[in-house]
């Protein structure tokens, strides 16, 4: 599938996600929107997967780490073919497989349980050494929030894995510039600005060992090439640093850290749905 | 006279050997907790994971979603509470097939003091859904049950030891996770007791014997699940109860054994354990002793419930 044909998909994810948070009552979103056209690009291009067989155990593994943004990974799974779209429906519901973060006991095709946050780059390195361990030659895929990285287990991790040299583990940095309240800027907490939740993400990185690739997280062409540029690099675990805006695609939620996670209306979906060109 | 860490170092070579899905994983205790015998024996199923005990338990999370057995080993004191959250969200609500060796729990850890002692682990452990928890009472049982955990289908935490202790397990005897062992046959009191407790309970139940009175003693090596019937069994044939663990009074055996009895068949129980502090650094008779954990602290409880102090 061509960049601009996963584009189209990560615009569906991003309408599709509205319509589930709307449809569930409350949801995260600034996060997923930031997020969509990467998770578009790992399912239909880059990850080795298949729907019809999630427990393969050839397949590429991939760990939402930032699992509040759940309803994404769920979107495109079923776009994907895992389950079925009408599923979307029950997020969030009572019974549902669909939890508010991603239950592996409940899903098929999630690799790892996740939501308590800074978690799950650790479970990748179990999984990137018990893959040499196994002589298993799949990738382990780990996508990190921004704010999230604030955990220090992320930096045990960070250490772990370049000491490994993990050159099967890629992690992809959601870098949207924003986290659930943040940090004032010199305008106090009245006003939406807010401070980076991370400075210095290369330098960051590159201290600890790991091979650092920079993108821009809405490029899908840019991400595929730096993705298999990472897979490339040999000898440490690989980063890619995604430049991404929170509420990609919807100007009134875009950079307001108050789209992190709430309810949507009508009028919201409406006009977002304006806006994505539906 | 064996230490349970020597078991456990011992026992992982063996399974190493025999089982290849076995993997140990170390916080940079190895030469305290013998999983330096898994380095040197099978350095390619040993993993050095740092003083990180966070990324620790995760990696091993991870690792067991392939099919592998992680031995996951570090002191009980650290397993318990930094690694509550990775263990209650990446292991124990996803139901992985982790394995926890905790080293040192209790008082006895060698003149360390209250940041390495944990004398409430098995009530946060527990309280974990899914949670399996093992307290054995000696080195040959801590063998078995590290074997059993082995090939039990979930997480397992296996409550650990420091020091030699006397044997009162045969390589005979059985054990089976969620069985209790009754030590003793006895009317008047029923001992109930746990961990590596069990073995000054042994000697506590010798001692009243030679004064006439007549206990029982149940050994629990599984805290949860919990032989609940052979406690309920052992209820209805004494008098009163009395729990002992070398826990908190709060949450452990004896907070399980009180649960079960109120519910079940409401009998007079009281709990010899620590009771709600925090430890200190010590010789191991001087800790037992300013701690009430002596058989002789075992005697004078068992008495003074039946009135025949």
């Amino acid at each position: 599938m061509n960049a601009s044909q996963i584009a189209k998909i990560g615009n569906d994810v991003r309408r599709r996600v509205l319509l589930a948070v709307q449809h569930a009552g409350a949801g995260h979103i600034g996060g997923v929107l930031s997020a969509a056209d990467m998770l578009a690009a790992l399912y239909f291009r880059i990850l080795r997967v298949d729907p019809a067989r999630p427990d393969w155990p050839d397949r590429d593994r991939f760990i939402l780490s930032k699992g509040h943004c759940a309803i994404g990974l769920y979107t495109i799974l079923a776009l994907r073919g895992y389950f079925s779209l009408s599923e979307l429906d029950t997020f969030d519901a009572i019974d549902s497989r669909l939890q508010g973060h991603p239950d592996m006991t409940k899903l098929p095709g999630l690799d790892m349980s996740t939501g308590s946050l800074g978690q799950g780059l650790s479970p990748g390195i179990g999984i990137a050494l018990g893959a040499r361990m196994l002589g298993k030659s799949f990738r382990t895929w780990v996508m990190l929030g921004d704010g999230e990285i604030q955990e220090g287990q992320i930096w045990e991790a960070a250490f772990c894995a370049a000491r490994y040299e993990l050159d099967n583990l890629t992690a992809i940095l959601d870098w949207n510039h924003l986290q659930q309240f943040g940090w004032a800027t010199s305008q106090g907490y009245a006003s939406i600005a807010r401070r980076d939740p991370l400075d210095q993400a290369r330098e960051k990185w590159e201290a600890f060992g790991w091979n650092v690739f920079e993108c821009n997280g809405h490029d899908v062409e840019e991400f595929i090439a730096v993705c298999d540029a990472a897979v490339a690099a040999k000898g440490r675990p690989s980063i890619v640093i995604a430049h991404t805006i929170k509420g990609k695609g919807v100007s009134f939620m875009e950079h307001d850290y108050t789209w992190h996670s709430r309810p949507l209306s009508k009028t919201d979906v409406d006009r977002a749905f304006a806006e994505l060109g539906y | 006279m064996l230490a349970q860490r020597d078991a456990f170092g011992d026992t992982l070579v063996e399974l190493c050997e025999t089982d290849s899905r076995v993997v140990v994983l170390d916080g940079d205790l190895a030469n305290s907790t013998k999983s330096d015998k898994v380095a040197v024996a099978r350095p390619d199923r040993f993993l050095m994971m740092g003083i990180a005990e966070q990324n620790l338990a995760g990696a091993a999370a991870g690792m067991s979603t392939l099919g592998l057995i992680p031995w996951v080993s570090s002191f009980a004191a650290f397993l318990a509470s930094r690694d509550l959250d990775q263990i209650r969200v990446v292991v124990a609500q996803p139901r992985l097939n982790v394995k926890f060796a905790a080293h040192y729990s209790g008082l006895l850890t060698g003149y360390t003091g209250k940041t390495h002692q944990v004398v409430n682990d098995i009530a946060i452990m527990r309280s974990l859904p899914n949670m399996t928890v093992i307290a054995p009472c000696d080195a040959e049982e801590a063998r078995a049950a590290i074997r059993a955990a082995t090939l039990w289908d979930g997480p397992v935490y296996v409550r650990l030891t420091r020091d030699p202790i006397a044997t009162i397990t045969q390589p005979a005897d059985t054990f089976e996770i969620g069985k209790a062992r009754l030590l003793r046959a006895g009317s008047d009191i029923g001992i109930i007791s746990t961990g590596t407790q069990t073995v000054r309970a042994m000697e506590a139940i010798k001692l009243l014997a030679n004064d006439g009175i007549d206990a029982a003693l149940l050994h629990v090596p599984t805290i949860k699940p919990l032989d609940e019937s052979a406690i309920v069994d052992l209820a209805r044939r004494v008098d009163c109860v009395l729990t002992c663990e070398e826990h908190s009074v709060l949450g452990g055996l004896g907070g399980a054994t009180a649960e079960v009895l109120a519910a079940a068949y409401p009998t007079r129980v009281e709990r010899l354990g620590i009771a709600d502090v925090d430890g200190e650094s010590g010789p191991n008779d001087a800790l037992l002793h300013k701690y009430g954990l002596t058989a002789q602290h075992v005697v004078a409880r068992a008495r003074r419930m039946l009135a025949r102090v």
